[in-house]
């Protein structure tokens, strides 16, 4: 898992891939906690179709990438996809993330886009976020000492 | 593929048509397509609270060395996200945002995202977005926990008459 290679291309590419999940997520309005409101009040499904178009457009370059690739130029990683384990935990931080995100109308991603068009507001959400990965890490720490179970980056 | 065949037979679900829903979601694809073509890395979004959380926690847990490894591209990529945002601001709609929505909501909200992103692997991107571009069934099942979950606290949260 290492990001062996990098230079100023990685920089770039890294750059270049934020930018456009940026503009994505404040053309579609996720950026606007109102319009999730919305979406999750079934007022407006336009959020569906957000999450399709990016799956979508994701799962083809995953599929072309492992079936067709071989390496990541920039680092040499083999091309993967993405399948975590399944157990409790992604049960449980499923139900807690929805809850948190049905009153506030904001995920990490778009809570980042937010800012970037203006809505200052969104810094309580984003300093909630940043408490909450805090505490959560804090007692996991003192449940176990054991890092081998722990979250995967994703 | 359904919901655009909902689009036709009812248009009220989608009062604001369906265009910028389904541009802005090419662009989230395209801009962690770009990422992983390049690198191979499959950049979900809220593993940067934790990366970053090991420049200022010694806590082990933070600074496991794949958390210190990423934390600075993902910092960047952070940042990117923010310009990205800027950038449309720029180009379509040069007026400034502020959310209604109240602080406490947004507060207590994030605090719970905070906590579920992590315990659960993943968000709205890493596990909507890429694990079920994946098809996943971890990811889809996650997927359909959070928006399941999240339909149901934002329609009781309605019900309660809080508004913004």
């Amino acid at each position: 898992m290492s990001d062996a290679g990098r230079g100023p291309y990685f920089t770039l590419l890294i750059v270049g891939g934020g930018l456009l999940e940026g503009f994505g997520l404040a053309y579609s309005g996720m950026a606007r906690p109102e319009v999730v409101l919305d979406f999750l009040q079934l007022q407006d499904l336009g959020l569906l179709l957000v999450m399709g178009a990016a799956s979508v457009t994701a799962g083809v370059t995953f599929w072309a990438a492992t079936k067709f690739g071989d390496r990541a130029p920039l680092t040499g990683r083999a091309y993967t996809k993405r399948v975590k384990s399944m157990d409790r935990n992604v049960a449980v931080g499923g139900v807690v993330f929805g809850v948190g995100w049905g009153l506030s109308g904001i995920c990490p991603g778009a809570g980042y886009a937010s800012v970037g068009i203006g809505n200052y507001q969104i810094l309580w959400g984003l300093a909630g976020m940043f408490v909450g990965a805090y505490a959560q890490g804090y007692w996991r720490a003192l449940r176990s000492s054991d890092s081998a179970s722990s979250v995967a980056a994703d | 593929m359904t919901a655009l065949a909902q689009v036709a037979f009812a248009p009220e679900l989608f009062p604001n048509g369906v265009v910028q829903y389904l541009v802005g979601g090419f662009f989230v694809g395209l801009g962690i397509s770009v990422i992983y073509l390049g690198s191979g890395i499959i950049a979900g979004n809220s593993t940067f609270l934790e990366t970053s959380l090991s420049y200022v926690s010694k806590l082990p847990r933070f600074n496991l060395p794949r958390f210190v490894q990423s934390r600075d591209w993902r910092v960047l990529f952070t940042v990117s996200i923010v310009l990205g945002a800027v950038g449309y601001k720029a180009l379509f709609d040069p007026t400034v945002f502020v959310t209604e929505v109240q602080w406490w909501r947004l507060l207590g909200g994030g605090v719970l995202v905070g906590v579920g992103t992590r315990i659960g692997k993943g968000c709205t991107a890493g596990h909507g977005v890429c694990g079920v571009g994946s098809v996943s069934r971890t990811s889809i099942a996650n997927v359909a926990l959070f928006l399941g979950t999240a339909i149901l606290v934002a329609l009781g949260v309605a019900a309660l008459g809080v508004t913004p």
